[in-house]
């Protein structure tokens, strides 16, 4: 006989059970990037010592490493400046092809859309080695242009599908009755439909820049001098002399870095959700 | 034997909050069709899910063939539902959607097809065992799972405005299906619904809720001819009773009995009325009228006829209500009460 | 086409009404400029997309049956020549079986946690935005700081496992494992990170499925006698398969073409025991230089892309039809 009550608390034990477990496995990484940037260098290389408290007072000495020795500072503003041109590059090109192929194009704009999706899958690691020489053809070689003109071969494609499920859950009819009273089609775009979507542009801003941030691949390919490096290639490569690694910078970067982009993802999270499920439901 | 007891059974879902369910009392008898009637928000629904256990109640207790059940699973109840938008697993056949309560309970294996067989044909959908839920039409799917709640012969049906999903034309022929059934299986049933014309067709007894309150519990003909409260009085009928206060009452008289003074031989009240509107139903005529004069001057009031013969819109005609029509109800308290003579000028 | 649409204009003398539809050419009609606009809305967006991933695309083809190195001017065919070369490497070997155990290995791990994760996060709770920042932390971090920093906690001196393995006292001091310098134990360490970074990704999709699921139908099932484990097995997690192959599908992309968790691990040691074929094109084609090689390996990559594409595009259409 079941008790109403007891199947309450087994089901709270269990699901905060579950939680705890996968919640410590998943962001212990992060728990220990934050102490062992705090470390003293003397405390870190100590076996004996318990690494979980501080057994020296902890030390401000590799932020000022980080900060004042490294070219990190250099990086951070590498990956914000080509952030920004590559979200605007994608939303010039994706805004007005997903609005296309949402209301223009019927069936088989939705076949283009899908063909569209289906180049996000090309992965970098395949595209790279031919790439590699057309950005030396064209003289990008080692500047953060080099990415600013290939980055938008995946944010634009991944633009374009969530995009077309913000647009798709506009109703049609507002379109229409902008049209009755006298807007022309793209004036119905660019008045309407782009301020109603406003909340689901800002998603598609928020997530290109993530996946600017958190490229790899391309940037070690093309770029190799250490003042034009981004963030995520700089970090592993440039913290290491020869065979030794800084490895309190190394966690302070690591940290400083991902922190602001795992707040921003998550305040979106829930919009980028919504856009997703009504582009594969419908 | 009541099948199914309620004694002051009450559901609060914020502190402080009238409850969506206050102090409700009912017993229901064995085989009879209950129909919970009431609008949105009155709780019908919320009582429904109490008796079968998908909410638990603040206070008060709820039985099932006499044992206290407040503390029991759905499962261990004895009930079957049927859900507004029927709830069928959209993965499973529909031989497997009959077939899952028997899996669930455990009955042997042996057992099932005979059972799906039995409960498929009373309904007849025998011919529909192998195919998914998606493939079928609206009224096929309430017959899966009206078969899906009787495969386990359950002491109570609990079905929670199963045709609400389904169109107006469908709607008729479905409901008509829910009855006979009903007649065939002979199980008690409550069934929960907004919609008072549903109510009067099926039910064997009415229970008008609001607010969380019962307002009258009585069968079709009581519920209308002797409606315990203005709520009642106005919630059944289409159009709706006409209210005209006088002094401390509150008198009602229902549209088809406010009728030109030949057609009523003991008239009590007289009225003219300017025509303001008339509409024409095929089968009857509502026409919507002003009282010019005397003590209800400016109220408006409906009244229904078989034909509108030559009424105009803006002229005026004497209508009059028949004594054994009027129904009386105490300003205040709103409940029904004795009749009393009135002025009426 | 929209009521009121104005009469274009070189239809001169027409009173509204005695339009004859036939005479005008489409492309001026509401339903032609219609198109046409969207072509022209969508055509940079479809351009830049041919030029930077078409266009590279067949070159990668083009690269992997001549012989161009990085500096070569010119370039000759030479057939299947890359392919046999690297065929008979046993590098290559390792690499291709590795891609598929990793990536295997992995999805089923993340399959496994996510489900489990994902009816954990159903209900709403107090602290669940919390708890679900934590989770997503190892997806929303760039890849390769979260592989320095799993690189940190597996060093082979001060690895913070091994601590805890010795004070446990299931290894003696200086003897515990080395995680990343072992071949067998680098695999899996490798497999660990890719798990570890994928499962917040699917979770999140395996929560939007489950929330798709109509709240009837689980109460539908209590009703019916079901208790929790045959619901989850029989109803819930069945219900959820189309949104399981989404991230199973997804999952093998991710995983199958990366580099950079083994590039920063491993470097696809120790001795090739962790290469994978994209870190080992990068390795051939970039650092080594000879792009033609590098690209006959990363050619191995499209035959998966392409079986994932036809699975794709069959769950796209079956959704277009149901």
């Amino acid at each position: 006989m079941r008790n109403a009550m007891s199947y309450k608390i087994v089901q709270h034990v269990s699901r905060w059970s579950v939680l705890a477990v996968f919640a410590i496995l998943l962001a212990f990484p992060f728990y220990w990037m934050f102490i062992t940037t705090f470390k003293q260098t003397a405390d870190l290389y100590t076996l004996e010592n318990n690494p979980f408290k501080f057994n020296l007072p902890p030390t401000l000495e590799h932020l000022r490493l980080l900060f004042g020795q490294t070219k990190y500072v250099t990086w951070l503003e590498n990956t914000a400046i080509v952030g920004a041109i590559v979200v605007g590059i994608t939303l010039v090109l994706a805004l007005p092809a997903a609005y296309a192929l949402t209301r223009l194009t019927g069936r088989w704009g939705q076949r283009l859309g899908i063909i569209i999706f289906l180049t996000y899958l090309v992965p970098p690691t395949l595209l790279f080695i031919p790439l590699s020489r057309v950005v030396a053809i064209l003289g990008l070689q080692d500047t953060i242009w080099s990415v600013v003109v290939v980055y938008p071969t995946f944010t634009v494609p991944f633009s374009i599908w969530l995009l077309m499920g913000f647009f798709k859950s506009i109703p049609r009819e507002l379109e229409d009755a902008a049209m009755v009273d006298g807007l022309t089609r793209l004036g119905a775009f660019v008045r309407l439909v782009v301020p109603i979507s406003l909340s689901g542009i800002l998603t598609v801003v928020i997530f290109t820049f993530t996946l600017v941030t958190q490229e790899f691949v391309y940037a070690l390919t093309f770029i190799s001098t250490e003042n034009n490096q981004m963030l995520g290639v700089g970090v592993p490569t440039f913290l290491v002399r020869g065979d030794v690694y800084y490895w309190g910078s190394l966690m302070a970067a690591c940290l400083i870095a991902s922190l602001p982009i795992a707040v921003l993802y998550n305040l979106f999270l829930d919009r980028f959700i919504a856009g997703f499920t009504v582009g594969a439901v419908k | 034997m009541a099948v199914v007891e309620t004694r002051n059974l009450t559901k609060v879902f914020k502190e402080g909050e009238l409850g969506a369910v206050n102090n409700v009392n009912l017993e229901t008898r064995e085989g009879e069709f209950l129909v919970f009637l009431g609008p949105s928000g009155s709780g019908k629904t919320t009582l429904l899910r109490m008796i079968a256990g998908l909410e638990q109640p603040t206070a008060g207790e709820i039985r099932i063939g006499s044992r206290v059940v407040n503390h029991l699973s759905p499962r261990e109840r004895r009930i079957a539902m049927v859900f507004q938008s029927y709830a069928l697993y959209p993965h499973l056949s529909v031989y497997n959607n009959i077939a899952f309560p028997l899996k669930a309970q455990k009955v042997p294996k042996d057992q099932h097809r005979k059972k799906v067989e039995w409960a498929a044909s009373l309904l007849g959908i025998n011919l529909l065992l192998n195919r998914k839920p998606r493939e079928l039409s609206g009224g096929e799917r309430q017959r899966v799972a009206l078969a899906r709640a009787i495969v386990r012969e359950p002491s109570v049906f609990l079905l929670d405005e199963p045709l609400s999903n389904l169109d107006a034309k469908l709607r008729a022929s479905a409901r008509e299906e829910l009855e006979s059934f009903h007649k065939r299986i002979g199980t008690t049933t409550i069934y929960v619904t907004h919609d008072q014309v549903e109510a009067m067709a099926m039910g064997d007894r009415v229970m008008v809720l609001n607010k969380g309150v019962v307002r009258q519990l009585g069968s079709p003909t009581e519920v209308y001819d002797r409606p315990a409260d203005t709520f009642v009085a106005t919630f059944l009928g289409s159009p709706p009773m006409n209210l005209l206060e006088n002094g401390d009452m509150i008198v009602g008289f229902r549209p088809e009995h406010l009728l030109p003074v030949e057609l009523v031989p003991r008239a009590v009240i007289n009225f003219r009325l300017r025509v303001k509107n008339t509409e024409y139903l095929g089968a009857e005529w509502i026409l919507y009228g002003m009282v010019t004069g005397g003590k209800f001057d400016g109220k408006q009031v409906v009244s229904r006829l078989g034909s509108a013969g030559s009424f105009q819109a803006n002229e005026t005609y004497e209508f009059a209500v028949q004594e054994e029509h009027l129904h009386f109800f105490d300003r205040h308290t709103e409940k029904r009460t004795e009749p009393k003579v009135l002025a009426w000028q | 086409m929209a009521i009121g649409a104005k009469i274009p204009p070189e239809i001169v003398g027409v009173k509204q009404g005695e339009v004859d539809v036939a005479r005008i050419p489409w492309r001026r009609t509401p339903d032609g400029r219609a198109r046409l606009l969207g072509v022209a809305l969508f055509s940079p967006a479809v351009l830049y997309l041919i030029a930077l991933i078409g266009v590279p695309f067949v070159l990668a083809f083009v690269y992997a049956f001549t012989d161009v190195k990085v500096g070569s001017v010119t370039s000759h065919y030479v057939g299947l020549e890359n392919f046999r070369s690297i065929i008979q490497s046993p590098s290559f070997r390792k690499a291709l079986g590795n891609s598929f155990i990793f990536t295997i290995v992995s999805q089923f791990l993340v399959i496994l946690g996510s489900t489990i994760l994902s009816i954990a996060l159903k209900d709403k709770f107090h602290g669940r935005g919390f708890v679900r920042f934590l989770i997503l932390l190892p997806w929303v971090a760039p890849i390769s700081l979260g592989a320095i920093g799993w690189k940190w906690i597996l060093d082979s001196l001060y690895s913070v496992i091994n601590w805890v393995l010795v004070a446990l006292h299931f290894y003696k001091p200086y003897s515990a494992p080395m995680w990343l310098g072992e071949p067998t134990l680098a695999m899996i360490s490798v497999i660990l990170v890719h798990t570890w970074r994928l499962l917040p990704f699917s979770t999140v999709i395996m929560l939007a499925g489950l929330t798709a699921i109509p709240k009837d139908i689980p109460e539908a099932a209590q009703v019916d006698g079901a208790g929790f484990w045959r619901t989850l097995f029989q109803i819930t997690i069945p219900m959820m398969l189309p949104i399981i192959n989404v991230a199973v599908l997804f999952g093998i992309i991710f995983t199958f073409t990366d580099m950079t968790v083994v590039y920063i691990l491993t470097a696809g040691g120790p001795y090739d025991s962790t290469q994978v074929l994209p870190s080992l094109a990068f390795f051939t084609g970039i650092l080594g230089g000879d792009l033609s090689q590098g690209a006959a390996i990363s050619l191995f990559l499209v035959p998966i892309l392409v079986v994932i594409s036809y699975f794709m595009l069959r769950m796209a259409h079956g959704a277009e039809i149901a």
